[in-house]
C-alpha cells in the first residue's frame, strides 16, 4: 500500500510542476504589466528600472524557477495591481469564495437530491416533466446569463435582493463571514443559486436515473410485495443505494464549484478568489495569476489523489495493477 | 448602567438633530483606487478617491479653469522668472486637527520627488520649494516654467508632523509590495475623512465637519460609500435597483435605459480624451503591409487618403450611438492650442481619397494590419471594425488585430506596430503635453508614446522651447505653428472626442467633469 501511495504522490507533484510550467509559459502571452503599473508620463528609465526590479527581464524558465523556489517557502510575491503580498490577499479573499461555494454545494445537493427523487418517483407526472424540461434550460444557459437574469428579476424589478457584493460582513479572527448579518445572508442567495444551478441539475439527473434503475430491482419489488409503505421503500431502501455514485460525483464537483466561481463572482462583484483572478488577468498581475492557478491545481490534484487512495483501499485489485 | 444609556440616548438625539441632511452617496464605478498614498500612483481612480480626502494647492473646475484650493493665489515672481509664488489659505486644518502651513507644502513636494513616487515626472522641472513665511511658498524651476500650475492639480498636500510621526515619510514602494501607514490611512485637509477601507470591496468616507470650505461648498453628502463593480451589466443593475445612486463608467448601450427610468438620469459632457489612429511613417519598409521595399505610409498623400476614407459621422451614429464628437485634431476642445477650424479639418471624401491614393502610386491599394485595443476605450474594437470597412472602400485592405490593452500598448511603446489605435487626454490642458508625448521624436524621456517614427529636429527644438517660454503670446504662436505641421503632415488620423456619461439618481446634483474626477464636496442632494 505504501509504495502505491508514494508513487501516486510523486505523480501528483510532477503534474503540479508541469501545470506551473505551462502557466508560466502562457504568462508571456497575456501582455506586459509595466504599462499598467506606471502612469503614461513614465520615462524609459522608469520602465527599465521596474522591469529589472520585478525580474521581468529574465528568461521565462528563470522566472519560473524563482517562483517555485519562493513558493516552496510560502512566498508568492507581491501583487502588481494592489502592491500587497499575494498570500495576504488570497487569505483575505478565500472566505468569500469558500462561503459561497459551501452554500452553493448545499443548495445543489439538497435540491438536486430532492428533485431527483421526486422526478423519479413521479416520473410521468406533470410536475416532474416540467422540472425535467426546466433543468434542460438550466444546463444550457451560460452562468453569466443566469446571473444577469436573476439580478434583473430579483434586484431591479422586485427589489428584494442585492445585485452585488457581500453585504455587511462580520470579522471573526482572520475570517470574514456574511452568515451572521441579514444583508450578508441576503447577498448570498442569488450568487449561490447561480453557482449551484449547474451542479444541482447534474445531481438531480444523476439521482433520477440511478433511482429509476434501483426501483426496477427485484428487492424493491419484494419489498413492495411485503406491503412496506412507499415512503420506507423510496427513502430507506432505494435512495440509500442510489447515493453511492452520487457521493463520488458530489466530491469531485466541490472542487469544480470553487474553481468555476470565477464567472459568478464577476457577475455579482463577489469579492472572492475568482474575481481576484479576473482582475489579475486584466492587469497582467502575474504573481496573483500564478498563485491562484497553483492553488487550484493543488486542490484538484489533492482531491484526485485522495479519491485514488480511497479506491485502492476499497478495491485491492487496483493495488495489484499499480505495481 | 441606566445612566449611561440615557446619556447615549440623549447624545444620539442631539447628533441626529445636528446632522440635518444625513445623505449617503452610494457611488460605484468599474475600478478601485490602487493605494491611498498621495504620491505613489499617478492613476485616475486613485486620484479621484484621494481628491475627496486630500487637497492639492489648486484644482480645476468643470470648464478647466483653475480654482484656488490650498493656495488662494499664485503668480510668477517679479524678481526671478524661474520662481512661482504661492500664497496659502489660512486657518486650514488637517483631519487630525493640525494646522496646514508652508512647511507642509515644502515637505509634500520633497516627498513627491522621491524615486518611488509616480508624480515625480510632473514636477521634474522644480529645483527647490521654499517657505518664505508660514503662508507663502516659492517654487523655483530649472528655467522659466509658464505652465507649472497645470502640473500641480493632482499633487496632494500631506501633514509633515503626521507623516513623520507615523514613519511614512518615504513614498510607498508599490512594486515592492510595501504597505506603509499612508497606504491605508489618510490625514488630509479635504472635505471627507476616511472611515474604512477594504481594497476592491468598499471604502467609506464621512463629511469633515471642520473643513475650511464647509460653508463655501454644498457639501450635502454626509457619507460616501464607494464600491467598485467591474461587470458593466451588474453596475447598471445596481443603479436601476437603487443600490447605488451615482455611477461612473456607464456602458454606452445602457444609456437610454437608465435615462428612461423613473428617478434616474444620465448627464454627459465631452471628455478630455481623443481617439485616433497612428501610422508608422518613419520606417523605410514596414512589416504589416504587402508592399515590399517601400512604406506606403511614408507618403503623406496615402495618410491623407486614409483619413479621408474614414466616415466619422457614421462612426458617431452607428458605433457610438451618438456618444462622440468627430475630431479633426488630436486635442480636446479645452486644451490651449485647440481651434475649431483645425478640429473641423477631417472630412470624408471617398472619391478624392481614391484619386490621392492613385496619385501616390497605390491605385490598386495595399493591405495592412491594424492593431486595436478591445478593453480600453469606449467601443474601441467596434470603431476599428468600422474603419476596416471604410478603408476597404478605397482599396486599403485592413486586417484587424484586436487585443487587450495589456498587450496592445506595449506594441506602441516598443515601436512594434505600424498602424494602431490610441486615445489621449491632456491633464495639463496645454498642447505642450500632446507634443511631448506624441509629436516629439522618440527619446528615453520624451516622445515615449510617439509610435509614428516621425522625428523632425527643427520641430523638436520648437517643442522643447515651449517649456520655458514665458512670453505667452509667442508661445501660443509656436503652438499654432506646431499644430499646423502635425495637421499638414497628417501625423495622426483623428477619429473623435469621447463623451463622458455619469448616471445618477435624480436627487443627486452634479455637473460632469471632463477629467472624470467627481469631487463630492460639490454634490447636492435634494
Amino acid at each position: 500500500m505504501l509504495p502505491f501511495i508514494f508513487k501516486r504522490v510523486l505523480q501528483s507533484v510532477l503534474v503540479l510542476l508541469i501545470t506551473g510550467a505551462i502557466a508560466f509559459s502562457m504568462f508571456t502571452f497575456v501582455g506586459d504589466p509595466i504599462d499598467n503599473m506606471l502612469g503614461q508620463e513614465r520615462t524609459m528609465e522608469d520602465v527599465e528600472r521596474l522591469r529589472a526590479q520585478l525580474g521581468l527581464d529574465q528568461p521565462v524558465p528563470v522566472q519560473y524557477f524563482k517562483f517555485l523556489n519562493e513558493a516552496a517557502q510560502g512566498n508568492f510575491g507581491v501583487s502588481y495591481r494592489q502592491g500587497r503580498e499575494v498570500s495576504e490577499i488570497i487569505m483575505e479573499r478565500a472566505p468569500a469564495t469558500l462561503e459561497l461555494a459551501a452554500l452553493s454545494a448545499i443548495f445543489a445537493v439538497l435540491m438536486g437530491i430532492a428533485l431527483g427523487v421526486f422526478t423519479a418517483i413521479r416520473r410521468d407526472g406533470f410536475a416532474a416533466n416540467v422540472i425535467m424540461s426546466a433543468s434542460l434550460i438550466g444546463v444550457s444557459l451560460p452562468t453569466f446569463l443566469i446571473g444577469i437574469l436573476l439580478i434583473y428579476l430579483f434586484s431591479v424589478e422586485l427589489g428584494w435582493l442585492p445585485s452585488f457584493g457581500r453585504g455587511e460582513t462580520v470579522k471573526i479572527g482572520g475570517w470574514t463571514t456574511g452568515f451572521l448579518t441579514e444583508s450578508g445572508l441576503k447577498a448570498l442567495i442569488l450568487p449561490s443559486i447561480t453557482l449551484g444551478l449547474y451542479q444541482m441539475t447534474l445531481i438531480m439527473r444523476l439521482v433520477r436515473s440511478e433511482m429509476l434503475e434501483v426501483l426496477r430491482q427485484d428487492y424493491i419489488r419484494f419489498a413492495r410485495a411485503r406491503g412496506l409503505s412507499d415512503r420506507v421503500i423510496n427513502f430507506r431502501h432505494a435512495l440509500k443505494n442510489t447515493m453511492v455514485p452520487v457521493i463520488t460525483i458530489i466530491g469531485l464537483q466541490l472542487g469544480a464549484i470553487i474553481a468555476f466561481a470565477i464567472i459568478t463572482e464577476t457577475v455579482f462583484q463577489w469579492p472572492g478568489l475568482g474575481l481576484l483572478f479576473i482582475n489579475a488577468i486584466q492587469f497582467v498581475d502575474i504573481p496573483v495569476m500564478a498563485a491562484y492557478l497553483m492553488m487550484i491545481s493543488v486542490m484538484f490534484v489533492v482531491i484526485n489523489l485522495l479519491v485514488d487512495i480511497l479506491y485502492a483501499f476499497i478495491d485491492p485489485r487496483l493495488r495489484v495493477s499499480a505495481k | 448602567m441606566k445612566k449611561t444609556s440615557t446619556i447615549l440616548a440623549v447624545a444620539a438625539l442631539m447628533s441626529s438633530a445636528a446632522v440635518v441632511n444625513a445623505e449617503t452617496l452610494r457611488w460605484a464605478r468599474a475600478g478601485d483606487a490602487l493605494t491611498l498614498d498621495p504620491h505613489s500612483q499617478n492613476e485616475g481612480p486613485s486620484h479621484t478617491m484621494r481628491h475627496q480626502m486630500y487637497e492639492p494647492l489648486i484644482i480645476r473646475d468643470t470648464d478647466g479653469n483653475f480654482v484656488p484650493t490650498l493656495a488662494t493665489d499664485w503668480a510668477p515672481s517679479a524678481d526671478n522668472p524661474n520662481v512661482w509664488v504661492f500664497n496659502l489659505r489660512q486657518g486650514v486644518k488637517f483631519h487630525d486637527g493640525a494646522d496646514f502651513t508652508a512647511e507642509d507644502v515644502v515637505f509634500s513636494f520633497e516627498r513627491a520627488k522621491q524615486p518611488n513616487s509616480d508624480m515625480k515626472e510632473l514636477i521634474g522641472s522644480i529645483v527647490e520649494v521654499r517657505a518664505v513665511d508660514d503662508f507663502t511658498v516659492e517654487i523655483e524651476t530649472s528655467g522659466p516654467n509658464p505652465i507649472l500650475p497645470s502640473n500641480l492639480t493632482n499633487l496632494f498636500m500631506m501633514d509633515k508632523d503626521w507623516t513623520e510621526a507615523n514613519n511614512t515619510v518615504n513614498v510607498q514602494d508599490f512594486e515592492g509590495g510595501e504597505i506603509t501607514f499612508a497606504t491605508t490611512n489618510v490625514n488630509g485637509t479635504g472635505a471627507y475623512t476616511l472611515v474604512s477601507r477594504e481594497p476592491d470591496v468598499k471604502t467609506v468616507m464621512a463629511r469633515n465637519e471642520n473643513y475650511w470650505g464647509i460653508d463655501e461648498f454644498p457639501m450635502e453628502v454626509s457619507e460616501i460609500v464607494y464600491t467598485p463593480i467591474q461587470n458593466a451589466a451588474t453596475r447598471v443593475a445596481a443603479l436601476l435597483s437603487g443600490e447605488v445612486n451615482f455611477l461612473q463608467d456607464m456602458p454606452v448601450q445602457d444609456l437610454a435605459r437608465v435615462d428612461g427610468s423613473d428617478g434616474l438620469m444620465v448627464k454627459q459632457a465631452p471628455q478630455n480624451r481623443v481617439i485616433f489612429f497612428g501610422m508608422n511613417l518613419g520606417a523605410d519598409d514596414i512589416e504589416a503591409d504587402n508592399i515590399d521595399g517601400k512604406n506606403p505610409l511614408a507618403d503623406v498623400r496615402v495618410r491623407k487618403a486614409m483619413s479621408m476614407a474614414i466616415n466619422r459621422d457614421a462612426i458617431r451614429q452607428v458605433v457610438m450611438r451618438g456618444q462622440s464628437e468627430p475630431a479633426g485634431m488630436i486635442a480636446p476642445p479645452f486644451v490651449n492650442g485647440w481651434t475649431a477650424e483645425m478640429d473641423a479639418e477631417s472630412s470624408t471624401d471617398v472619391e478624392g481619397a481614391k484619386a490621392l491614393l492613385a496619385e501616390a502610386g497605390y491605385g490598386d491599394g495595399f493591405s495592412i494590419r491594424l492593431d486595436c485595443p478591445n478593453d480600453r476605450y469606449i467601443n474601441d474594437e467596434a470603431i476599428c471594425q468600422a474603419a476596416v470597412g471604410m478603408l476597404g472602400q478605397i482599396g486599403v485592405t485592413v486586417n484587424l488585430d484586436a487585443k487587450p490593452k495589456a498587450q496592445h500598448f506595449p506594441l506602441i511603446t516598443d515601436g512594434k506596430t505600424d498602424f494602431y489605435m490610441l486615445g489621449w487626454g491632456v491633464p495639463t490642458y496645454d498642447s505642450e503635453y500632446v507634443f511631448n508625448f506624441l509629436v516629439h521624436g522618440r527619446e528615453s524621456d520624451i516622445g515615449t508614446w510617439n509610435g509614428t517614427g516621425y522625428d523632425n529636429d527643427e520641430l523638436d527644438a520648437k517643442i522643447k522651447s515651449l517649456a520655458s517660454n514665458t512670453d505667452l503670446d509667442a508661445r501660443n504662436a509656436d503652438i499654432a505653428d506646431i499644430w499646423r505641421v502635425v495637421q499638414d503632415e497628417q501625423l495622426y488620423i483623428p477619429i473623435h472626442h469621447q463623451v463622458l456619461n455619469w448616471g445618477m439618481s435624480e436627487n443627486v446634483g452634479i455637473e460632469v467633469d471632463p477629467e472624470d474626477q467627481p469631487r463630492v464636496k460639490y454634490f447636492t442632494m435634494k
